[in-house]
């Protein structure tokens, strides 16, 4: 089970990298002739997969990324990421700062309806914030509003939120999925918003209206004859419940799914023939994510600058990435997204050179001194620890495997444990009872990463679980997330990266490529710095090409 | 007899009762917790505070034998509560749309192992070490050494893929609702052939075998002499006097498989897409909602607490011995 | 096993059982796969744990006599030495199931009365808990190894035996020959070990023999929830798991671990019950022999 961050998971789907300039090729394949495409037409069904059910129907207070990718087709927020990763109107037509940096004024589009008719306005925006920092609001994304000082509705169609310090990450906030205030007042000032109806029947403003969930089964959508934007094009979604990759995969051959994301295993090897070709197109882009390999700073083994490096050295990263994803993602050098306005990629890098490490794990006092072929310290006891990461997730393990080998070979030796998720983090990574691990992030489009980075993040509930505490970086972080002057933020960030990767406090792997499988027949997939699903609602199949019924 | 079943009933009620404390006590004990992943445990939006506030709103901050005596009365008015999973349904509403779906496959891939468990063991045991013989052994035990996703991927490949025949996963078309009456039963029937036969397969080896052993020791007896040596046609004598004792220990084993018969695989399910209980249970185990797991054991309990009792009951009654020492004890 | 008494009995045994052709070439397996298993680091070509990421999912070949597997380790060396995982696996739950068993049935088969009603609450309990959640529950205490999964295997699994142990005890209790020697005054320890014990032995073996490849293919079910042996050691139950996702393409990883459980489950399961048929008929001739003063 990846558990990436819900935001970046939808940002993944609506928008993907780069920023201008920084162009990283987007790969996208076709066999069936473009020419005579056919004009856009409504209709047809969409047939995705998805390996999980949805939690919920009201994204706002769930956290998986299945019931944020419906989510994002039923309901909007205030702004979007278009297909540069810039943020761009969705219900929000135009948006100011002011000055300081501190209030944001947006001015919100006219005319959009609610699924059940009724008009939408600033008293929703309102309601949605007070909805979020409520108590008794089981939510995950109270943070970004915590710092809200006041939110002001100055007429229907203008919202004005004043923050108690400049908060860098504001805009991208209010990507938040708003809610009816008509229909859930009522529900939420008993905290008892996953009784309303609006779980089990949805009403948004977005481009999809909710038709059916059968747990377990499907969930099907249908188009929103009246979306502000106009009509999309494609009739129906139904999602598939699957929870099988492998059975994903045959009904992908057998075209009873019509998107698939596919494993770099299936990508290279086993999506080559000809009649897969002519039936599906692939697309490869780098996704939000990345895996890295973390210690527990307070260990004084892992204290020692030179130990991790030393690591770094002994780990050959193209051969990782070779092994573990058959080579389809990009070396991480730090913690931001290749391709984002804020990333650099000038700092120290670690190239796979055994000696060196051994050299390092020396000087930190770490030497063979009884030839068992392990190393020792001056008490003579061995280098051994354990890594341990979450079942459910290959890659992870895969990535454990090579890393215990390579240490191996300098003289570290390695256990692996591979734990169910949630004990893995209530008993040993709340209670930093860890030695290493093999986890991942996902990362937004905003590079502050505060949380995860800073001293004081280091509580039981909080992120920074490996304890890491550099005077340096905490000045970067605070300097980066409450500026709003992009120079500023680029010279921070670009600083941020170097100490980091000088530092290393954990061990960047790779972000990973997203790899889907679209259905030929539907047209008007673009691939762009965002990926492909930043427009959505303007695929369409083509008349003559429709396979299902829309209704 | 009666009273013997009176009895039985009645102590079957505080096991239930000890069933639900043990259950309580041990998934509390279990590490992790639900509010982890109701607040997207390590999403970096996600703060102390809100962590906090959902322990509190649950009752989790409680102590335990509070929390079971609550959950214990509320039960009692037949309440289960709602999942502590976000769609925050009733937890009979969510077991009560996929028991149906799993009795179902349960009960058809029941009938079929006896169907041809039944007919291989005696079959095997009249005819012992021949061909047959060690042909159905082999059968069954491929059957049963045969890892259950294999079979299914394969049976899938073959049927869904390559031919076409047979739909590859899910409980029913896209269409369905469209379709005719008759259609529509076929096509739900379709979709529940091969998980049948892959559930079926590896079932075999268990009944056949112990069917054939049970045989095999039923004939030797003397009485089945006798039979014959009252010159009985051999058809009676296996057909009715040798299968008729024979079957007694079958339905011990019976017995031993309800559980699983309610509980459903969650290697077949999530292979073929099935939205059975298997699944629901893992599920709730994962996310640790409290409800649903208790709600699920409860049910699943009381119900094989129920037919143990009635194989219990059937197992005297049938077997005169047990009632013939009952009866001497009494005296 | 039954007492033996004297060497006679053991050599009727034997007579008996070399009859069985079928059991004979099972026992010669199974010692086959536990030399196997044994000689694992002498026969193993490759190092089983090394990953070589040049030759990923590669097919059986002359350096790879089994192909390779999703990290490029070597199949034929993950086979060896996951037999020793995977025979270990086997051989200990079951045995612990087996020993629970055996005493919890035996005192509730013969005591009867309320160490019975107790004993077989206990097992309806055990029964009733979906076994994957127990050991979910367990091993998340616990820490996966293959100690721990030998043990939870063998502790969530003894309540056949039980109940067969104690069906078996209601039925022999009524037999003249028990009854007979209660009444000349045997203890009831003689009374279970001698007479009805080694009666009851034989569901018991047939269900032991089927335990083995059962407690094995449990174990490669917990592979699949990700509970199993702790990577990188090999059992057969990771292997077929680790090559689930790629039937098609890499069919030599399930293929391999899958005939060698086949193989395992066939030999075990004859060799049990080709033991079981060798004591049975003896044990009716010692039975006949007993009861004879009765009539």
């Amino acid at each position: 089970m990846r558990r990436a961050s819900p935001r970046a998971v939808r940002l993944l789907l609506l928008a993907s990298l780069a920023l201008a300039g920084c162009g990283i090729d987007v790969e996208g394949r076709s066999d069936e002739p473009v020419a005579g495409a056919g004009a856009p037409a409504h209709g047809d069904t969409f047939i995705q997969s998805s390996i999980s059910d949805i939690a919920g129907l009201i994204p706002n207070i769930t956290s998986d990324s299945a019931s944020h990718e419906v989510g994002g087709l039923v309901y909007d927020g205030l702004v979007r990421t278009d297909r540069n990763l810039d943020w761009t109107g969705q219900l929000a037509e135009s948006w100011t700062f002011s000055r300081d940096c501190m209030t944001l004024t947006f001015k919100l589009r006219q005319n959009v309806r609610w699924h059940d008719g009724q008009p939408f306005t600033a008293a929703d925006v309102l309601f949605t914030y007070q909805t979020m920092i409520h108590p008794k609001t089981p939510t995950a994304y109270k943070d970004d509003f915590l710092v809200v000082k006041d939110a002001e509705v100055l007429d229907p169609y203008t919202f004005r939120v004043t923050y108690s310090r400049p908060h860098a990450r504001a805009l991208q906030s209010w990507g938040l999925n708003m809610l009816p205030k008509h229909l859930l007042e009522r529900y939420v000032a008993d905290g008892k918003l996953k009784e309303s109806p609006q779980n089990s029947q949805p009403i948004g403003t977005g481009p999809y209206r909710f038709r059916e969930w059968k747990s377990g089964e499907k969930i099907v959508l249908v188009a929103n004859p009246d979306y502000y934007e106009g009509r999309p094009y494609i009739g129906r979604i139904v999602y598939r419940i699957i929870p099988s990759q492998g059975t994903i995969f045959l009904e992908l051959k057998a075209r009873g799914v019509d998107l698939a994301s596919l494993t770099a295993l299936q990508y290279v090897r086993q999506t080559e023939y000809p009649a897969f070709r002519k039936a599906y197109r692939k697309y490869r882009y780098p996704s939000s994510g990345y895996t890295y390999f973390g210690f527990n700073l307070k260990d004084p083994r892992f204290a020692d600058r030179r130990v991790r490096q030393a690591f770094a050295h002994a780990i050959n990263k193209q051969e990782l990435i070779d092994g573990v994803v058959l080579g389809m993602a990009r070396d991480a050098t730090g913690p931001l997204r290749p391709g984002t306005w804020a990333y650099t990629n000038r700092v120290k890098r670690y190239e796979y050179d055994p000696e060196k490490a051994r050299a390092l794990l020396a000087e930190a006092g770490w030497k063979d001194r009884d030839g068992d072929g392990l190393v020792e310290d001056k008490e003579g006891r061995p280098f051994t620890f354990t890594i341990r990461t979450n079942q459910g997730n290959e890659e992870r393990k895969k990535v454990a495997e090579i890393i215990q080998q390579r240490l191996k070979e300098v003289g570290v030796g390695v256990e692996i444990q591979i734990l169910e998720w949630s004990s893995f983090l209530k008993e040993f990574i709340k209670k930093k009872r860890f030695e290493a691990i093999v986890m991942g992030w996902g990362v937004g489009t905003d590079p502050d990463q505060y949380v995860v980075w800073h001293s004081s993040q280091n509580g039981p509930d909080q992120l920074n679980h490996i304890s890491y505490a550099n005077p340096e970086v905490d000045a970067l972080l605070e300097a980066g997330r409450s500026s709003c002057a992009q120079p500023d933020r680029v010279r921070y960030y670009h600083r941020l990266q170097e100490v980091m990767a000088e530092d290393l406090p954990v061990i960047f792997l790779y972000f990973r490529d997203a790899l889907p499988v679209v259905a030929s027949r539907v047209r008007g997939v673009e691939p762009a710095p965002a990926g492909i699903f930043y427009n959505f609602t303007e695929w369409f199949v083509p008349r003559e090409l429709q396979r299902y019924t829309s209704g | 007899m009666a009273l013997f079943a009176l009895r039985r009933f009645l102590l079957a009620i505080p096991l239930l009762i000890g069933i639900t404390f043990v259950s309580f006590l041990v998934i509390h004990l279990a590490p992790g917790e639900p509010v982890e992943v109701q607040t997207g445990d390590l999403s970096v939006q996600s703060t102390a505070q809100a962590r906090q506030a959902l322990r509190e709103l649950y009752g989790l901050d409680k102590p335990f034998h509070v929390q079971y005596w609550k959950w214990l009365t509320r039960v009692v008015q037949l309440d289960f509560g709602r999942s502590f999973q976000p769609d925050g349904r009733p937890v009979l509403t969510k077991i009560g749309e996929r028991l149906p779906i799993t009795l179902l496959l349960n009960a058809v891939e029941m009938l079929l192992i006896m169907a041809v468990a039944v007919p291989i063991g005696v079959l095997s045991a009249t005819r012992q070490y021949s061909l047959f013989d060690k042909v159905t052994t082999i059968f069954v035990f491929v059957g049963f050494a045969t890892p259950d996703f294999w079979l299914a991927l394969l049976l899938m490949i073959l049927f869904g893929v390559q031919l076409g025949w047979l739909p590859i996963s899910g409980l029913r078309s896209l269409n369905s609702e469209y379709l005719a009456f008759w259609p529509q039963q076929w096509d739900f029937i379709s979709h529940l052939i091969l998980p049948v036969v892959v559930a079926t397969f590896g079932g075999l080896a268990g009944f056949s075998r112990y069917m054939r052993q049970s045989m095999l020791e039923v004939v030797r007896q003397d009485y089945i002499q006798t039979a014959r040596a009252k010159g009985l046609p051999e058809q009676i004598v296996i057909g009715k006097h040798a299968l008729r004792n024979a079957l007694l220990p079958v339905v011990t084993i019976l017995g031993l498989s309800l559980p699983g018969l309610i509980g459903g695989s969650v290697i077949v399910e999530s292979i073929f897409a099935i939205p059975g209980m298997g699944q629901l249970m893992v599920q709730a185990v994962f996310s640790r909602d409290y409800p649903l797991i208790m709600g699920n054991l409860v049910i699943v309990a009381g119900l094989t607490l129920v037919a143990n009792l009635c194989a219990d009951l059937a197992y005297g009654i049938v077997d005169p011995r047990i009632r013939m020492a009952a009866r001497r004890r009494r005296r | 096993m039954p007492a033996l008494r004297g060497r006679s009995e053991f050599r009727v045994f034997w007579r008996t059982f070399k009859r069985n052709r079928l059991a004979v070439c099972a026992g010669i397996v199974v010692g086959i796969l536990v030399a196997l298993a044994v000689l694992a680091p002498v026969l193993a070509p490759w190092d089983p744990n090394k990953p070589d990421t040049r030759r990923i999912l590669a097919g059986p070949s002359a350096s790879h006599w089994l192909g390779t597997d999703q990290l490029g380790r070597d199949v034929l060396a993950r086979v060896l030495y996951g037999a020793r995982i995977s025979l270990a696996v086997g051989f200990i739950s079951v045995g612990i199931a087996a020993v629970i068993g055996i005493i919890l049935g035996s005192a509730a088969g013969y005591h009867g009365g309320l160490a019975d009603a107790v004993i077989m609450r206990l097992v309806d309990l055990m029964l009733v808990f979906p076994r994957f959640f127990l050991l979910l529950a367990v091993l998340a205490f616990l820490q996966p190894s293959i100690w721990t999964i030998m043990a939870v295997i063998g502790v969530t699994g003894w309540m056949g035996v039980a109940r067969l142990v104690r069906a078996e005890f209601l039925t022999l209790k009524e037999r003249e020959f028990v009854i007979w020697s209660e009444s000349v005054g045997a203890s009831a320890s003689r009374v279970i070990f001698r007479h009805i014990l080694p009666n009851a032995m034989a569901p018991v073996l047939v269900a032991m023999t089927l335990g083995i490849p059962a407690a094995i293919l449990t174990e490669s079910g917990l592979s699949f929830l990700g509970l199993g042996v702790q990577p990188p050691y090999a059992t057969w139950g990771n292997i077929l798991n680790d090559g689930k996702d790629s039937i098609e393409i890499a069919w030599w990883m399930t293929v391999y671990p899958g005939l060698a459980i086949l193989v395992t489950v066939l030999s075990y399961n004859l060799l049990g019950e080709g033991i079981r048929d060798a004591l049975d008929p003896r044990l009716r001739q010692a039975v006949s022999r007993f009861a004879r003063p009765q009539r």
